[in-house]
This record gives C-alpha cells, sequence and structure tokens, in this order.
C-alpha cells in the first residue's frame, strides 16, 4: 500500500527572498529522486514559512519498480570463442550486466546478431532507502548565502534546529548537525506549541492548529482579504506592491493586518519621499485616496492574532514618526541647499579612479546632450532645456534625502529644481534622465528627458568600455546592459533620428578629451556588439521571432529605429497565412545575394543587355530602389519592404531567360553587376536566407 | 524600567547562562564589536561566553544633544557565546521577556540583516531583531573575523539600549529617559554630547589627529613585531577612533577615505593572525579547560 512522506526541515528565520526558491528547490530535488529512484507517487506539494521548508509526497509507492529489461552486448562473432564457447568479451559483458553467462542469448538487429543478456532486479523497500536518501537531499540544497553555526561544518541557508520526516506513521531515521529526526515540528514561535504529526496526510492542520499557515497560497489569501476587508471598511486604497507583499509573505506564519496613522503635517513632504520610508525601512504598505493622494496611514502585517493589536500599532507608528521626523529634517535642511553649491560639491565625489569626479562626468553629460540636440536639429527652447538639465542633473546627489534614500536620485532632483524656480522642463528632465530606472519601468516621456538620460548612459558605457570594464556572464556591476536597454527603448518611444554610430561617435570625441588609454575602434566595435545583444532582446520581448531576428540583425543593428521596424515588417509577410505569398520574393533575393558575392562592380551597361527581361529587371530595379530608399529614410519599412518584394517576378523572368555567368566576361560582368545594385538594397533590410522555411 | 535596571537585568540574564560578565573596555571604539573579549576571542577554537556594556562612540553621528534619536555616544549591550548554542534564539526571546516584553503582546520579527564590519575584517550572516517595527537588536553569526574563518563560530549579540529603552519607557526624546528615578539621560550625558559635537565638528584639529594616526599606526606594528597582542590591538582602535574623529571633521576626502580604511584593516587582520598563531603556542588553554571540565 503507498504511503505519504513528509519532510519539514525546521529552521531559524530564513531571509525572505530566499524562501520561495529554497521551497521549489526542496520540492524539484524531491521529485528528481522520485524519478531518478523509480518510485511512483500521486503527487509532491511543498509548504515554506519563514521557519520551515516542507515537501509532502503523498502516494509514495511502498517499493521501487522492479527492472526487466534486455541489454544488448557484443556481436555474435565476438562473442563467441574459436570453440564456440563464450569469449571473454562476452564473459566480461555478462559480468558487468551482473547475468549468468548461461543466460545469454542472441537475437537480430539490423542484420547482425548479438548477445543479449536479460537483467532483472527486485525494487528495494521505499523505507529502506529514505534514511539515506533524505539527509543528502537536504545537503545538496544551495542558497544564495550560506552559514555554518555551532560547531558544525555544514554550510545552510540558516541554522536546522528541527526535523520531521515521517513515511505513513514511521519517522524515517536520519541525523544533520545533531538534529535527529521525529514526528514533532513546532508551531508558531509565541502563539503556538509543539504538536505531535501523527502522519504527513495531518500536517497542514496540525500547524494550522499551532497558528502556522504553512501553505503560501492560503497566507497569500490571509493577507490580501485582511487588506481588501480594511480597504472597504476605511474606504482606502491601499497600495500593494507585488515584491513587498511577496517579502511580507515570508515573513509571518500568521499575518494579521493592521493599521496605523502619522501626523499629517508631514504630507507636506514629497509623497515619494514618505512611500520610500514606510516600504523600504519599514514594510510598510501606503494608503491612497482615490485620486491616489498618500494619506496619512499605513498599513502593516505582524506576525501574530489580534492580542494587544493596538500595542503593536503603537509601537509601529512610533518608529514611523522617528523614521518621518528625520526626513522631515532632511528636507528642511535641503532646501537650503543652492543649485549650483551642490553642483560645486559635485567636484570632490569620485565618480571612478581612472574616468575622473561626478562633476566631470556632469560635463561630459553636458557635452554629449549638446552635440545630440545639433545633430537632431532640436529647436532652441528644447536646446536650452537640456544643456542646463545635463547641468544640473546630479546636484541632488549631494542631498542629505538622496543619501539617506539613493533611489530618491532625480525624484528629489526634480523637487528641489522647481522649488528652485528652474523651469518645468528642466525639473522632470532631471528625474527622467534616470529613466527607465529597473526593467520593468517606462523610458523618459519628455525630450529633454530622453536626451540627457541617454547622454548619460552613453557615458557610462562608453566609459567603462574605454577602461575595460565590459560585461560577461553575471558580471555586470555598473549594469551596464540595462543602461543600454534603457537607450534603446528611449531611442524607439521617441522616433529619434540618431543611429548607434553617431551616438558612439559623438561619446567618444567627448571622452577623447580626457584623454583614450584605447584605440576608439575597439572602443566602437565592442561597443557595437555589445548594443546587438541588447536589441536582440528587444526584438524577442516584442515577439520577434528568432529567424527573423537573425536576418534583420545580419543587415546591421546601428540604426535601432529602422532596425525594430525592418522586424516587425519581414514578421508581418512572413507570418502565416502570407507566408506562401512571400515565398518567392524570399527565393529571389537569395538566388540574387547568392550570385551578386561575385560582382565586382555596380557599372550596368545597359547596351550589354542581350535580352528583354535584363532591361525590364534594370528598370524595375530602377523604379524600386528610388521608391525603396524614398521610404527606407522616411522610415515605412512595410512599403519599403513592398518596392523590394515588387522585384521578384522580374528576377524570376531574368534568370529563366538568361544564363548569368555568360561566356563573354563582359556581358557576365554587367549581369553581375545588375544583381549587385538588387543585392545591396535587399542587404539593407535583412539577410533572407536566415528566414526558417 | 529604568535604563539602569535594564542593564543589570541583562547582566544577571546573561549570567545565568554561563556568560562572564566582565565591564566596558577602557579605550574608545565605535561598537561593542571592537572590544578584544570580542573581537579577539571570538577567533580559534577555544569556547568563550561573555556579556557586557559597550558604550561606543560615532563622532560623525553626533547631533550636539539636539536630536531625540542621534547620539555621539550610544549604549550596546553585548553578547558573545562560541560555539553559539542551539537555543540561543529562545534564550534571546526569554531575555525580552525579563525587560517585560511578552512577545505575544507584541510584534517581534527577525529581519535578514547581513553584518560586515571592513575596518576589521569581519562579517557574519542574521538577522535585525524588529520589535513592533523598530529594530532593537543586531543578531549574527559570525563567518569571518580579522579574515579568518570562524570555527567553531560565535553568535554575537548586540541590544540597542537606548532604542529599548525608549519603548519601553515610552519615551520619545532620549534624553528623557529615565536612568533611574530622578536622573534623567539628559542629566548624565547632555553636556558630553554637545560638547564631543562640538568638538568632532569644529574644535578637532586635523592636523594633530592625522599625526596621531600615524603615531598609533607605527606603534601597532612595533608592537606586533613583538608578538604583543593586546597592546598592538589597542594602537588598532585608537587608530580607528582617531580616523572617525577625521572623518566626523570632514577632513578626510572619499578617496583618502579608502586608504585609510584599508590601513585599519590591514592592522586589524595582522592583529588577528598573531593572536590566533599566540594562542596556539599557549595550546589553546581554554579548549584544554572545557574539556577537563567535561571529562
Amino acid at each position: 500500500m503507498p504511503k505519504d512522506l513528509l519532510l519539514e526541515i525546521g529552521l531559524e528565520e530564513v531571509p525572505a527572498r530566499f524562501v520561495r526558491g529554497a521551497m521549489e528547490q526542496l520540492k524539484e530535488k524531491t521529485e528528481k529522486w522520485l524519478a531518478d529512484t523509480r518510485l511512483g507517487y500521486k503527487e509532491v506539494k511543498a509548504y515554506a514559512t519563514p521557519r520551515r521548508l516542507a515537501v509532502l509526497v503523498a502516494g509514495l509507492a511502498e517499493k521501487q519498480e522492479d527492472i526487466n529489461e534486455e541489454v544488448k552486448g557484443p556481436a555474435r562473432k565476438i562473442a563467441l570463442d574459436e570453440t564456440g564457447g563464450w569469449s571473454k568479451a562476452a564473459l566480461g559483458f555478462a559480468r558487468s550486466q551482473g547475468a549468468d553467462p548461461d543466460s545469454l542469448f542472441f537475437r537480430e538487429l539490423g542484420g547482425v546478431e548479438y548477445v543479449y543478456a536479460k537483467k532483472s532486479s527486485i525494487g528495494a523497500e521505499t523505507s529502506s532507502l529514505l534514511p539515506d536518501a533524505l539527509p543528502a537531499l537536504i545537503t545538496s540544497m544551495t542558497f544564495p548565502k550560506n552559514m555554518r553555526w555551532g560547531s558544525y561544518d555544514l554550510r545552510f541557508v540558516r541554522p536546522i534546529r528541527w526535523l520531521v520526516a515521517l513515511y505513513g506513521s514511521d519517522i524515517v531515521p536520519f541525523e544533520i548537525t545533531g538534529v535527529a529526526t521525529g514526528n514533532v515540528s513546532r508551531g508558531h514561535r509565541f502563539l503556538g506549541e509543539d504538536t505531535v504529526v501523527e502522519q504527513p496526510s495531518v500536517y497542514v492542520d496540525r500547524l494550522r492548529a499551532q497558528h502556522v499557515i504553512a501553505d503560501i497560497e492560503e497566507r497569500r489569501k490571509a493577507i490580501m482579504e485582511g487588506i481588501r476587508s480594511l480597504s472597504e471598511e476605511r474606504g482606502w486604497n491601499i497600495a500593494v506592491k507585488d515584491d513587498l507583499l511577496e517579502e511580507v509573505l515570508f515573513l509571518v506564519e500568521t499575518p494579521t493586518v493592521l493599521t496605523g496613522s502619522f501626523d499629517p503635517s508631514f504630507l507636506h513632504i514629497p509623497q515619494e519621499v514618505l512611500i520610500t520610508s514606510m516600504r523600504e525601512h519599514q514594510r510598510y504598505f501606503p494608503v491612497l485616496d482615490a485620486e491616489g493622494r498618500l494619506q496619512p496611514h499605513f498599513v502593516t502585517v505582524r506576525n501574530g492574532d489580534r492580542l494587544s493589536l493596538d500595542v503593536v500599532a503603537k509601537g509601529n507608528e512610533k518608529v514611523l514618526r522617528a523614521r518621518l521626523s528625520d526626513a522631515k529634517f532632511f528636507y528642511e535642511e535641503d532646501k537650503k541647499l543652492k543649485i549650483e553649491d551642490a553642483s560645486a560639491k559635485l567636484e570632490n565625489i569620485v565618480y571612478h579612479e581612472e574616468l575622473g569626479t561626478v562633476a566631470d562626468k556632469v560635463r561630459r553629460i553636458r557635452a554629449i546632450s549638446d552635440r545630440i540636440t545639433q545633430h537632431l536639429r532640436a529647436d532652441e527652447e528644447v536646446r536650452t532645456a537640456v544643456s542646463r538639465t545635463a547641468d544640473i542633473c546630479k546636484f541632488d546627489l549631494v542631498s542629505q534625502m538622496v543619501y539617506e534614500f539613493p533611489e530618491l536620485q532625480g525624484i528629489m532632483g526634480e523637487d528641489y529644481a522647481r522649488k528652485a524656480g528652474e523651469r518645468e522642463s528642466v525639473a522632470r528632465g532631471i528625474n527622467e534622465h534616470y529613466s527607465p530606472r529597473n526593467a520593468g519601468d517606462r523610458p523618459a516621456q519628455s525630450l529633454v528627458g530622453a536626451i540627457v538620460g541617454i547622454a548619460d548612459k552613453i557615458d557610462t558605457i562608453a566609459g567603462c568600455f574605454s577602461i575595460g570594464i565590459i560585461p560577461t556572464g553575471s558580471q555586470d556591476p555598473y549594469a551596464l546592459r540595462r543602461q543600454a536597454a534603457g537607450i534603446v527603448s528611449t531611442l524607439l518611444a521617441h522616433d529619434m533620428e540618431l543611429t548607434l554610430t553617431d551616438l558612439f561617435k559623438i561619446v567618444l570625441e567627448v571622452h577623447a578629451e580626457r584623454g583614450l588609454k584605447r584605440e576608439a575602434f575597439d572602443i566602437t566595435k565592442e561597443m557595437q556588439e555589445f548594443f546587438a545583444l541588447r536589441i536582440k532582446n528587444v526584438l524577442a520581448e516584442l515577439d520577434v521571432r528568432y529567424d527573423v531576428i537573425d536576418a534583420v540583425l545580419a543587415a546591421g543593428s546601428e540604426d535601432v529605429r529602422r532596425t525594430v521596424l525592418r522586424a516587425k515588417a519581414l514578421q508581418d509577410v512572413t507570418a502565416e497565412g502570407r507566408k506562401a505569398e512571400f515565398r518567392p520574393a524570399v527565393e529571389a533575393f537569395n538566388r540574387v545575394a547568392n550570385l551578386a558575392a561575385k560582382a565586382d562592380s555596380r557599372q550596368v551597361d545597359p547596351g550589354l543587355f542581350a535580352d528583354a527581361a535584363e532591361t525590364r529587371l534594370y528598370e524595375a530595379w530602377q523604379q524600386a530602389h528610388g521608391k525603396f530608399v524614398k521610404q527606407y529614410n522616411e522610415v515605412r519599412m512595410e512599403d519599403a519592404l513592398a518596392a523590394l518584394s515588387a522585384l521578384s517576378e522580374p528576377v524570376a523572368a531574368f534568370f529563366e531567360a538568361v544564363m548569368v555567368m555568360a561566356e563573354d566576361e563582359a556581358v557576365r560582368r554587367n549581369r553581375l553587376a545588375l544583381l549587385g545594385l538588387i543585392a545591396d538594397d535587399v542587404k539593407t533590410f535583412a539577410d533572407f536566407s536566415k528566414l526558417a522555411g | 524600567m529604568n535604563f539602569q535596571q535594564m542593564m543589570l537585568t541583562l547582566q544577571q540574564f546573561w549570567a545565568e547562562q554561563n556568560c562572564i560578565v566582565v565591564q566596558p573596555y577602557d579605550t574608545e571604539k565605535g561598537a561593542g564589536t571592537m572590544n578584544p573579549m570580542t573581537f579577539l576571542r571570538t577567533i580559534g577554537p577555544e569556547p568563550w561566553n561573555v556579556a557586557y556594556v559597550e558604550p561606543s562612540r560615532r563622532p560623525a553621528d553626533g547631533r550636539y544633544g539636539e536630536n531625540p534619536n542621534r547620539l555621539y555616544q550610544h549604549h550596546q549591550f553585548q553578547v558573545i557565546m562560541k560555539p553559539s548554542p542551539d537555543n540561543i534564539q529562545e534564550l534571546y526571546l526569554e531575555s525580552l521577556k525579563r525587560l517585560g516584553l511578552d512577545p505575544a503582546h507584541h510584534d517581534i520579527r527577525f529581519v535578514e540583516d547581513n553584518w560586515e564590519a571592513p575596518t576589521l575584517g569581519a562579517w557574519g550572516l542574521g538577522w535585525e531583531v524588529w520589535l513592533d517595527g523598530m529594530e532593537i537588536t543586531q543578531f549574527t553569526y559570525f563567518q569571518q573575523v580579522g579574515g579568518i574563518d570562524c570555527h567553531p563560530v560565535a553568535v554575537e549579540i548586540t541590544y540597542g539600549m537606548e532604542r529599548l529603552a525608549s519603548y519601553i519607557q515610552q519615551k520619545e526624546n532620549v534624553f528623557d529617559l529615565e536612568w533611574v528615578q530622578g536622573v534623567t539621560y539628559g542629566d548624565v550625558f547632555k553636556q558630553p554630547e554637545y560638547e564631543h559635537s562640538k568638538y568632532s565638528f569644529e574644535v578637532s584639529d586635523a592636523a594633530m589627529l592625522f599625526q596621531l594616526f600615524s603615531t598609533y599606526e607605527s606603534e601597532a606594528q612595533r608592537t606586533m613585531e613583538q608578538n604583543l597582542v593586546f597592546p598592538a590591538y589597542d594602537y588598532v582602535l585608537k587608530c580607528s577612533h582617531v580616523f572617525n574623529l577625521l572623518d566626523a571633521r570632514g577632513a578626510i576626502s572619499v578617496t583618502e577615505r579608502t586608504g585609510y580604511m584599508a590601513r585599519v584593516r590591514n592592522l586589524a587582520r595582522q592583529v588577528a593572525a598573531t593572536y590566533l598563531q599566540e594562542r596556539e603556542r599557549l595550546e589553546f588553554p581554554l579548549l584544554k579547560k572545557g574539556a577537563e571540565q567535561h571529562a
């Protein structure tokens, strides 16, 4: 009869950010062991709280499946010796399979006779396997950070304090770091007591009776329900951020949602400051009204029940009061800060030993920004706003508030700049030049913020590349990948007529003034490769097919905007349903491109045309080329592709009518040159040979 | 419970757990961890259980006695147990009960916080303990001290006495805390807070301090060459304090800062290595003694 298996690892509080991963790892390792060991089961469920990781295997078979298989050995002619008896090879094979030589037999496979052994073994009892398997499973777990404790050698996420291991109602005996298994689990640290788990199936209920909700979904629902009923009761909009909810979920075993208030006079501090202080320092959920304005309340989740909830609320209010008083103090102090004085202080902050101070960086951002606005032929208003924004984009780094809350950089700058009388576009630009701030964030919305942001990011990337800091594998300490992705998404969002080649040229000119230790050519080449990978990711995120991505990137990616639109156009015409219609064009382009590789000039002499099909193709190309160039420049990529596709019929007719590799050299070169002209346009768009059939 | 009763209660409690109770170390330091009773004794295989109050100076945190929460000098209650006992969390929670904090009526959580003291070449994993949202204790399993792996591992519990007291006594301002009946924290510390802040931020003589740093540094080196670990370490502590004074005075630029910290760290590492070597030469006396007691 199958029985259930329970393994619970009791721990001192595991860091909230590791719990989910650890739980999933335990489940996967268990499933893998069951499969490798040929043990049948119905279902594996995993549970986790800050103090425990558990896995429950329902309906685990009592013994391994028996093995009955036939294993192929050497061919007959090797298996028999001169006398017709088993050769050494055959005897060795039998030994390796644990088979009696007398039981070997022959079978034909693909016309050759081979010797075979019957291999069978009786499955072992599950209960005999578990005492070795379970501790091995536990000690094989890995975590982002490990520790040792007491006098033990094991490295684990936190000290192991108890172990429950049950197969049916029997304890699976083993010991790790002096902790022996049993059938006693521990309840909530303050509300519960030790509890006997008679068999795995009662685990969740026994814990619930001891104020531990072991199932994470059940716990999440309890928290969400508490928040929902509070919002309903008070008419609040409680801002639940997923990452904070996830953290809170793994800080509590019994969640009770509670609320407290703070003095409304703190509300004159910018909302972002209050929210950051509540979220980052205290793990509170902020309360908003229907219009998204912050209210003088907070919501938190206690690891316990409703006993003395008012005491807990008052305690939390006291802590928050001290925190917000600090914030208020910083805010008042920062108001005394003059932008020019603050910027001057940046001369003393080292940005990077080899790349100078933050003030040096700001000067480069200014120079790069100005060159970008020139390149874009931006109007006077944008030009002056960009210059000013670039000059003061980092001044808030010396404010007390940003020192305390680094994630408020730019946000405080915007507030302080506005209060100091800076133009709206400048204030906003200071904040937005950091956008996108993280993977899911949107790029800068204003053109000013976008330009200064691109300048800042490309300065960082080129600076790092110039001194050999280039991301490899998981090594990317300056988050250069995110910065490059930010440039790409910003260029796209603003349809900016700025190619990467132009941008690299601008940034390296500016960096040349501080003296480059490496060749600009090498840095450019590395940046091109680096950005090509980012663009590849952007295209993948836009659900462009991989073959389309490869085809498009083979034609270059220095013009980000056109690259993405080329991909979209190509994706459209090669989608199911339209694919067949487009296939002749692909065939034509590929044939053209193959032969054009042999072309050594682009000089076409219509006088050498021997066939009407040649003249027709030449004229078709002249027409298509004009359209293609115009539409490409106007960023109408679908039309540009259509213009090229119009050549597929005349190309086909051309190949039908003439022999390209003609005997006459002049005729041959003339035909190749014509194909070269067409191929040049085609290759500007994509390498169509990379498309999947 | 007044401030004095809290200190006595904790001393009594940890004495009951077989910790030796020692007095604060007489050299300025930024944290109880820097006391040789922690920094040196957590190194090596010998068992060690100790508890003490440590007045800790952080010149840059001074606020002229005007800020209700920030101090030039605050008090830590420090516990070290090596090897870390299996029931250490329970012992700690029991100590809170002794202070009148019944966990059932509060929200107590262990929130991940990994501790690192770069100038000591030390790091550990553990938590900050939250009492109704307030951090009241650092709880750390030392993994390395002075660049040396800890084996066995010592656990360090550091209570922030002022914070804990402000909660227990329900006071908003640290200077209003009751030290004993009729005497407030302010009565004892307000004037030194003001004077030390003024000295650190406005009056200290940077040129003299720079000179002191170099003098202490070379004396630490010279003493270490004679394998005199404890006197050498005293000079390391002095270097560290002088560095903190210079830092508060704004006399050390950002670039120089890293350099000075590295100099302190190098000294600390050397002292740690020499300490281990000297204890080994003495055949780890406390290890032998522990074995005899258990025999």
